[in-house]
């Protein structure tokens, strides 16, 4: 009888007891450990309340009155997302070519996922204020930034494409003779194109969003007047901004899934 | 292909209708491209001038200051404790956002609406963003970078697993309800074990993205290595900056690794 209990318990998710409770403690140390690790000012915290109704009893209603800067703002991150995206698009091509494990040598081959890792590794924001500081305010830099950040995520996507290719149309060129080029043209490009476009759509979208961030340091673009307004206290102003980022990138993705639907 | 008048003599891989849209394609991405470049307010001999400066920049990195290292190695494990904790907020918190916002699992119409309110808005506000507003309130700190994360977080986590539950199979619910069960044991045994490889996928892989936006939230002033960064670079101290920098990259790389391994020890 005793093998065939009437209640019925679920079944723990790790089987082992001691490593099942040892795993618990350890979180539960980690979290009070993390905690009181951290700087935290909580007299300036507790003021926070007072300062949230402050800062929306100003936010509301949103401002519309200086919409040609906002206008403007929105344009220049256009711009700034279309520029980057076909820089970053054009460069990401010889970049995953160098990153593909079946048509690069070894130290090429390391020396594009280098590349790859180190674009992808940094956040927009950071590579954006050292290109700022590298060549100043404004727009250039912005769209240098969101370059890197295309190269990192194209490239990679790319390079796994091309890892993946039917292997039987390039040994068909090659038995014709073809060079190194043709091959490439003919056998490898037509198996990567629709996806290199999907990615390109994909990263267009991406921009546009990441442009909206890349201007909070200076790098031009909405963020830029964003963080104006925020610097300025001007609540109402900000959040008519962030009204219309957060409409721009609704629309953009509804459009570039739209899009990229009928091209896969 | 009714005559054969519909047979052209010649191949041509598109037809007319084709070639006239892929035309038109073309045409609108080069307009695209010729009204950027045309209208961008670019100094463009700031452009020619970037290599060199960037080759200055660079070179004024090396060697990479480490007299500081024991600091940026602190404020670097500080980062990663902001990442795990806002994403543990996240977590607890998206869950029951997600349970609202899936097709099947909300109770009516009104909460579906909200659980969706919650999520757009808290996806299609960037990281720094939510970072501006919280360092307005709660003052310059890791506070506002963690709360930051967190909203950032809760719309990422909760947008996936409402999907994962949308997906579940209906029969072990089914079969739960006809046993009589309460709608918190429904939950318990016929939802939560289907949606627990997405939950742990979900979770791990924002963990990893979170890596790596809390290191520019000190940017903004929500804490971090961000702040490090920012006052390397505001004095020009470009080579501990490049320390900085090696150091993120080394973080964010290491953070890959584990959310890899974590990913075949519990999928």
């Amino acid at each position: 009888m005793s093998e065939h209990p009437d209640s019925w318990r679920k079944p723990p998710m790790i089987a082992n007891p001691f490593l099942r409770y040892a795993l618990l403690l350890g979180i539960l140390a980690y979290g009070i450990w993390a905690f009181s690790m951290l700087p935290i000012d909580w007299e300036r915290v507790s003021q926070g309340l007072t300062r949230a109704q402050r800062i929306f009893s100003g936010a509301f209603p949103p401002s519309f009155q200086r919409s040609g800067l906002l206008i403007d703002g929105f344009l220049e991150s256009l711009r700034i997302a279309i520029l980057a995206t076909v820089g970053g698009v054009l460069l990401s091509i010889p970049i995953a070519f160098m990153a593909a494990k079946n048509l690069a040598p070894l130290p090429i081959y390391l020396l594009g996922r280098g590349i790859i890792i180190v674009a992808r590794s940094f956040h927009p924001v950071i590579v954006a204020i050292i290109f700022v500081k590298a060549v100043g305010f404004g727009p250039l830099a912005g769209v240098l930034t969101l370059i890197v950040y295309s190269v990192g995520f194209v490239a990679k996507m790319l390079a796994e494409r091309i890892e993946e290719i039917d292997w039987g149309q390039v040994e068909a060129l090659r038995a014709t003779g073809a060079g190194y080029l043709a091959t490439l043209i003919y056998a490898v490009f037509p198996q990567i194109m629709p996806r290199q476009i999907g990615l390109s759509i994909y990263q267009l979208d991406s921009n546009l969003r990441a442009s909206a961030v890349v201007g909070i340091v200076g790098a031009g673009g909405i963020g830029s007047t964003l963080a104006n307004a925020f610097g300025r206290y001007d609540y109402d102003f900000a959040l008519a901004i962030t009204l219309v980022i957060v409409g721009a990138i609704l629309l953009s993705e509804a459009i570039s899934g739209q899009i990229r639907k009928r091209i896969w | 292909m009714v005559g054969m008048d519909s047979h052209p003599e010649e191949w041509a891989r598109y037809s007319p209708r084709q070639r006239m849209q892929r035309f038109l394609i073309y045409l609108f991405c080069v307009a695209a491209i010729v009204w950027s470049l045309t209208s961008i307010n670019v100094i463009w001999e700031w452009v020619y001038d970037a290599p060199a400066q960037m080759g200055d920049l660079f070179g004024r990195m090396v060697p990479p200051d480490t007299s500081n290292l024991g600091k940026i190695l602190w404020v670097l494990l500080e980062t990663v404790n902001i990442a795990t904790i806002a994403t543990a907020f996240a977590v607890v918190v998206s869950l029951p956002v997600a349970y609202i916002a899936a097709q099947n699992t909300t109770p009516n119409i009104v909460t579906l609406w909200i659980g969706r309110v919650i999520l757009v808005s808290s996806r299609s506000v960037n990281t720094i963003i939510w970072a501006l507003l919280f360092v307005a309130i709660f003052g310059p700190g890791i506070i506002a970078g963690i709360l930051a994360i967190m909203f950032r977080s809760i719309g990422f986590i909760g947008k996936l697993l409402g999907e994962a539950i949308e997906e579940i199979d209906r029969r072990p619910v089914e079969a739960l309800e006809a046993t009589g069960a309460s709608r918190f044991k429904v939950i318990l045994y016929a939802i939560v074990p289907q949606v627990m490889p997405a939950f742990w996928a979900v979770s791990i892989l924002r963990w990893d993205i979170n890596l790596r936006e809390s290191t520019v939230l000190g940017l903004v002033g929500a804490g971090g290595i961000g702040l490090i960064l920012q006052s390397a670079i505001d004095t020009f101290n470009w080579q501990e900056a490049a320390s900085v920098l090696l150091s993120i990259l080394l973080l964010v790389v290491l953070g890959e690794v584990v959310a890899m391994w974590l990913r075949r020890q519990i999928i």
